[in-house]
């Protein structure tokens, strides 16, 4: 007697997979990756090749000491921007038409023109006015390139953090500070202890995303004889004709704008771990 | 104060032909670059989309790499790695002599590689934020992928991503700034030669200064108009 067991087929391998067929996507995907692994190989080798350590032990530390310009110039200016961008962004939110005014000016004025554009005008334009200035006695400060681009860049990232808190604050919402008025704090009380602590979790990402663009920005202070990374990386350039100085600057820049992005992104997901559902 | 209208004058006196030329050129560039750079950013925006991983990776590596970069920097590594890479060819190929390439191209260049990476980001949210319904509609009517992406798609993908192509507009036209460092003639330029020649530093600069501001309210108008205008069909609150 057979049962229909015996008559089952036993169980089989499954099928091989179709072959992929070879469409346009994937082809220029591998076209595509294939240029991008050559030039990362390429861009190895030359590195390699073009070693000499005559110009490593020459300018190896003066790319250094032009990294540390970068990071203290951007992370000086970030801090103070941060202090100044603060009665800006209170400006902008306050009820009086000619402080919220004046503060809309300022925030317009910083971020409608180049970074470049005002630290011309700073550096070359207040030259114009160096009897004044020596009379007030500021000329010390402003004689010096790196003093001017710290006060250019101060004054433009306070117009963009100020923009930034702004959006942070009004973006909590308005049940938090009648919450808080119910249970009799006061408005200091409130936005100390209620309304910052929200808004800057908001405002986390935006100033990361600034600190990036002022990092790669204050690559324009080179154009007034600062020697910052980018500074030095044109002094090597024009003092040698070898291009692996810039190729070198990329590298260190790439690096920094990677490092922060990746500190970044823990950051925010370490911070705003008790919102995570 | 009658020396400083003779120094903005036009003609041989003043600089005033001189900063307009600038004008011309800033813009010029800024123009020139728009489509170059939202047309790749476009094909990036699709790539980030697409099914085959390779894709996918070679697109996102490029958007790291120019994102990652100071504008500045990449446009120095492009004027001069242009040069250098052409005069290798040519010496290859047996020919001797140096090459200059074109500050005005190298600038169209770099600007748009830092345009088109931060204009697939802004595409590619565009994309998302278009709901599926709208392409399986599309194909349920029996329209053709091509059809469905340039009628349904597209016009919906502009509209959305309007606001932020605008803000990376204004970032571009900042950014022209920067090809004065490379010789072109642009506004910071030819006021930074006016400030040189003249002595009168805050003036010329403070001009270029103003001129930029008065680009960036041009624009927001216009700007705010085109947003009104993908709007209209949007029911009043």
């Amino acid at each position: 007697m057979s049962s229909v067991a015996d008559r089952l087929v036993a169980a089989q391998p499954a099928p091989a997979p179709p072959p992929k067929p070879w469409t346009t996507a994937r082809v220029t995907g591998t076209l595509l990756m294939l240029f991008w692994i050559t030039a990362a190989v390429g861009l190895v080798i030359y590195l390699y090749l073009a070693w000499d350590i005559d110009k490593v032990e020459k300018y190896g530390p003066k790319f250094l000491s032009g990294l540390w310009t970068t990071l203290s110039l951007v992370g000086v200016s970030i801090a103070l921007g941060a202090v100044l961008s603060l009665p800006v962004a209170l400006g902008r939110m306050s009820t009086n038409p000619i402080l919220s005014r004046l503060a809309f000016a300022y925030v317009y004025i910083f971020r409608g023109t180049p970074l470049i554009a005002q630290l011309f005008l700073i550096y070359y334009g207040l030259g114009s006015f160096r009897e004044q200035l020596q009379a007030v006695g500021l000329w010390v400060f402003f004689r010096d390139a790196w003093n001017c681009a710290l006060f250019a860049f101060t004054l433009n990232t306070a117009a963009y953090q100020a923009e930034i808190l702004r959006g942070a604050i009004e973006s909590v919402p308005r049940g938090q500070w009648e919450g808080a008025a119910a249970l009799g704090l006061n408005r200091i009380q409130t936005f100390r202890k209620i309304i910052l602590p929200q808004a800057l979790i908001v405002a986390l990402r935006p100033y990361g995303n600034e600190i990036i663009l002022m990092i790669k920005g204050s690559a324009i202070v080179a154009l007034v004889t600062v020697f910052d990374l980018m500074g030095e990386t044109r002094r090597a350039f024009s003092r040698t004709y070898d291009f692996q100085a810039y190729i070198w600057a990329a590298v260190f820049y790439f690096a920094m704008v990677e490092a922060l992005r990746n500190v970044w992104s823990w950051l925010e997901a370490r911070l705003t771990r008790h919102l995570k559902r | 104060m009658d020396s400083y209208l003779t120094l903005l004058s036009f003609g041989d006196q003043g600089w005033g032909d001189e900063i307009a030329w600038g004008v011309l050129v800033t813009v010029s560039l800024a123009l020139a670059t728009l489509p170059v750079g939202l047309f790749i950013g476009f094909m990036i925006a699709l790539g980030k989309q697409s099914r085959e991983w390779t894709v996918r990776t070679a697109a996102d590596i490029y958007t790291t790499i120019f994102r990652g970069l100071p504008e500045l920097l990449t446009l120095f590594i492009v004027y001069y790695g242009l040069q250098i890479g052409i005069q290798l060819v040519l010496k290859f190929l047996g020919v001797e002599g140096t090459i200059e390439i074109n500050s005005f191209l190298a600038g169209v260049i770099s600007l748009a590689l830092v345009f088109s990476s931060y204009a697939s980001e802004v595409f590619l949210s565009a994309f998302r934020a278009i709901p599926k319904g709208q392409y399986e509609g599309g194909y349920a009517l029996g329209l053709r992928h091509r059809t469905v992406m340039g009628k349904i798609i597209l016009p919906q993908l502009v509209r959305i991503a309007l606001p932020g192509l605008g803000n990376l507009w204004m970032i571009l036209l900042k950014d022209t700034a920067l090809v004065s460092a490379i010789g072109l003639t642009d506004i910071l330029r030819q006021t930074g030669i006016a400030a040189r020649v003249t002595k009168e530093a805050f003036l010329f600069f403070g001009i270029a200064f103003l001129l930029y501001l008065v680009l960036a309210l041009l624009s927001s108008i216009v700007l705010n108009r085109l947003e009104a205008h993908g709007k209209r069909g949007e029911q009043m609150q």
